[in-house]
């Protein structure tokens, strides 16, 4: 069965406050979707609260991915579902080293007993690292700790090229990257995508878009998702901004849960 | 049931045990001496841990040993702790020695590995000099009990110019919670030796449910340009009570490592010491504490610096589980005199649940102007930030909690850079956290 991913009126709060407001989006795979929109808008907030970050609160809707309610489960079990979340802010892990973490998180997909043996694990991950022009030496590194922004980035790609998930949502993944590290980012991404896979761009600038090319762009203003469209919408936000989005619409302050 | 007296020993006693078992006159007299001490002075009070509280009395009796005829009538729990191939080991079973080994190798360049015991009454003229300098007699109940009662123990001596290539190991255990298990470890390194050892000390939990004290001292002298890397791994039953106080004595240019895992059961008070008394002496301290149920620690590390250019680290950290709790102390002090002289020290607690409790008390106290020092503490919980990251990679929360709690001791565990402790500190650790 091809992969489908349905949100269907989902709302969110974070400490009381609703940012949420009921978001509709289907994802099959093979598509590419962009969600773009100026900060403040509740882009980050969908991406966290579809992962089940302990301080987001879902109070309405579903999202289902393949026709499992990913929001009845628990942050690992969503991931063992087939959902990755690269994040705006990975975590710094100190003392577990990338590559330990790594292989317990292959390994927390597999039945006891079938564990990925350490030299195919080994040559998976250094394969993948070579793709994106990771230092070998980031392997043995602790988990994130002293990374710079970049290689959060990198090795949040690292992640989801070796845990090879079904759904992928990437949170901001072009801030703070120069533009060699988004172009072998976006080449990640390009080669992860397939029949089976689909894919979540969050994102308010449009270059992330001339490297991955989206099949649906869609427009998020407070908490909602108030405009979408093609590759098209994506270029001319580019070159005129969300003005004209908001006076199309009507809206003067574009933001949600602001003070 | 016997009787549980506030002291548990006096100088009578202490002198006729000392006496039937053939020990030296100057050994009786200061056994009889300590005896009569510990009836008068106060047990060591840790900040924060009253350690009146806990059952201090249990020392038990004197109970002979006799020595194993091979290392598998040892129970399984010591076999397993035997390095694989070690050609010097020395096993203590409660209050006497059960094992002793040499190589041939290592005897013929003069190395005396011994217990105490022994040494004792055929090496005097090393033994005497040292025993209870390091650590006196008189300072608390503690010292005093230890004098007056110790047994089997360990006896170092490398001389000049030697290096021991391979780790002297001993496993000191108890099976028997009515004897008296109160080892005495004395190391003395003479002038640019170097020697490694390590120990486990360890109880039969098949064996041993009743209270007992282990009240155990250590002695380290590095004379000047030797290295000693002691480490010592404690991983005594519930029921008992460990109390060991560990002392260095380096000289110039002398360097001690100390390598420690207080992973005990039951309440702990672990205080290790390095006294730098000569110029560009050295010292480095570790220690990894793993605290469950309703366990107490005071784990207490010093730096005395006297000699100029001398140089201490020392790191303390700790997982408390449950509602156990750790006071931690780490003690810099250098004396007047002591110029270019540097310090560091560092406590971490990490704590598990919301009823355990953790205390780091860094202290520099700094009577020398020209000198480096610093410090660091931190007490904290696991970080839920951190938990929802491993989480969000498919990783369950018991396994996301287990890689965060080994990857904050990781960076204490991989710089261990005797391999033999560093494997048994595993081992044990991994018990103690998935126990």
């Amino acid at each position: 069965m091809a992969t489908q991913f349905v949100i269907d009126g989902l709302k969110a709060e974070i400490e009381g406050k609703e940012i949420l407001k009921g978001i509709n989006l289907e994802i099959k795979g093979g598509e590419i979707h962009a969600i773009m929109g100026p900060n403040g808008t509740g882009k980050s907030t969908l991406a966290s609260a579809l992962m089940g970050h302990p301080k987001y609160e879902v109070t309405e809707g579903s999202a289902t991915l393949d026709g499992e309610d990913l929001l009845e489960m628990e942050v690992d079990e969503r991931a063992r579902a087939g959902l990755f979340l690269a994040m705006q802010y990975p975590s710094e892990i100190p003392g577990v080293t990338n590559s330990d973490f790594l292989r317990s998180a292959i390994n927390a997909r597999r039945e006891e007993g079938s564990e990925i043996s350490l030299i195919k694990f080994i040559r998976q991950m250094e394969g993948k690292m070579k793709e994106l022009e990771m230092n070998p030496e980031f392997a043995h590194r602790y988990l994130n700790e002293g990374f710079s922004g970049g290689e959060k980035k990198r090795n949040e790609i690292l992640q989801m090229m070796l845990l090879d998930p079904k759904i992928v949502v990437l949170d901001e993944i072009d801030s703070g990257l120069d533009i060699d590290a988004l172009r072998i980012v976006a080449n990640g991404v390009n080669a992860m995508r397939n029949e089976d896979r689909g894919f979540l761009i969050i994102t308010h600038y449009q270059r992330l878009l001339n490297y991955i090319t989206p099949d649906f762009v869609h427009v998020m203003m407070q908490g909602r998702i108030v405009k979408s469209g093609g590759p098209e919408l994506a270029q001319r936000l580019e070159n005129e901004g969300y003005d004209w989005v908001k006076e199309e619409l009507g809206i003067v302050d574009e933001t949600v849960g602001q003070a | 049931m016997s009787t549980q007296l506030t002291t548990p020993t006096d100088r009578g006693s202490a002198e006729a045990l000392a006496r039937s078992k053939g020990e030296p006159e100057w050994l009786v007299a200061l056994r009889g001496e300590a005896a009569e001490l510990a009836g008068t002075i106060e047990w060591p009070k840790p900040e924060k841990v009253r350690i009146e509280r806990w059952n201090l009395t249990a020392v038990g009796s004197y109970a002979a040993s006799t020595p194993a005829g091979s290392l598998t009538e040892l129970p399984s729990v010591v076999q397993e702790l035997v390095s694989e191939g070690t050609e010097n080991l020395i096993v203590q079973r409660n209050s006497g020695t059960a094992w002793r080994q040499l190589s041939a190798e290592l005897a013929a360049k003069g190395v005396i590995f011994t217990d105490l015991e022994t040494a004792c009454k055929e090496h005097s003229e090393l033994v005497q000099p040292h025993l209870f300098q390091a650590v006196k007699k008189d300072e608390d109940k503690l010292t005093a009990l230890n004098a007056a009662l110790w047994n089997g123990g360990v006896f170092v001596y490398v001389p000049k110019n030697v290096e021991v290539e391979l780790p002297l190991q001993s496993i000191l255990f108890n099976d028997n919670a009515d004897a008296t298990f109160a080892p005495h470890i004395l190391i003395v390194a003479d002038s640019n030796s170097r020697v490694t050892y390590v120990d486990c000390v360890v109880t039969d939990n098949s064996a041993v449910s009743s209270p007992f004290v282990h009240p155990s001292v250590v002695e380290v002298f590095v004379k000047p340009g030797a290295l000693v890397r002691f480490g010592s791994v404690h991983s005594m039953g519930e029921s008992g009570v460990d109390m060991t106080l560990r002392r260095a004595v380096v000289e110039n240019d002398g360097r001690v490592e100390w390598i420690i895992g207080d992973l005990n059961d039951g309440n702990t008070l672990s205080d290790t010491k390095s006294i730098m008394k000569g110029q560009g002496s050295t010292s480095d301290v570790k220690v990894i504490s793993v605290g469950k149920n309703a366990q107490q620690m005071s784990l207490t590390t010093q730096a005395v610096h006297f000699g100029k250019s001398s140089d201490s680290n020392m790191i303390t950290r700790a997982v408390m589980k449950d509602s156990a709790s750790a006071i931690i102390n780490g003690i810099t002090k250098i004396e007047h005199g002591a110029t270019k002289a540097n310090g560091v020290q560092t406590e971490k607690v990490l704590m598990l649940s919301s009823k355990a409790r953790g205390d780091a008390n860094p202290i520099l106290l700094i009577d020398e102007d020209d000198v480096t020092a610093g410090h660091a503490a931190s007490v904290g919980q696991v970080n839920p930030e951190q938990v929802y990251y491993l989480m969000s990679r498919g990783i369950s929360k018991s396994d996301a909690e287990r890689l965060i709690i080994h990857g904050f001791l990781a960076p204490v565990v991989s710089e261990i850079s005797v391999e033999a402790v560093r494997t048994q500190l595993q081992r044990l650790l991994e018990r103690k956290l998935e126990g």
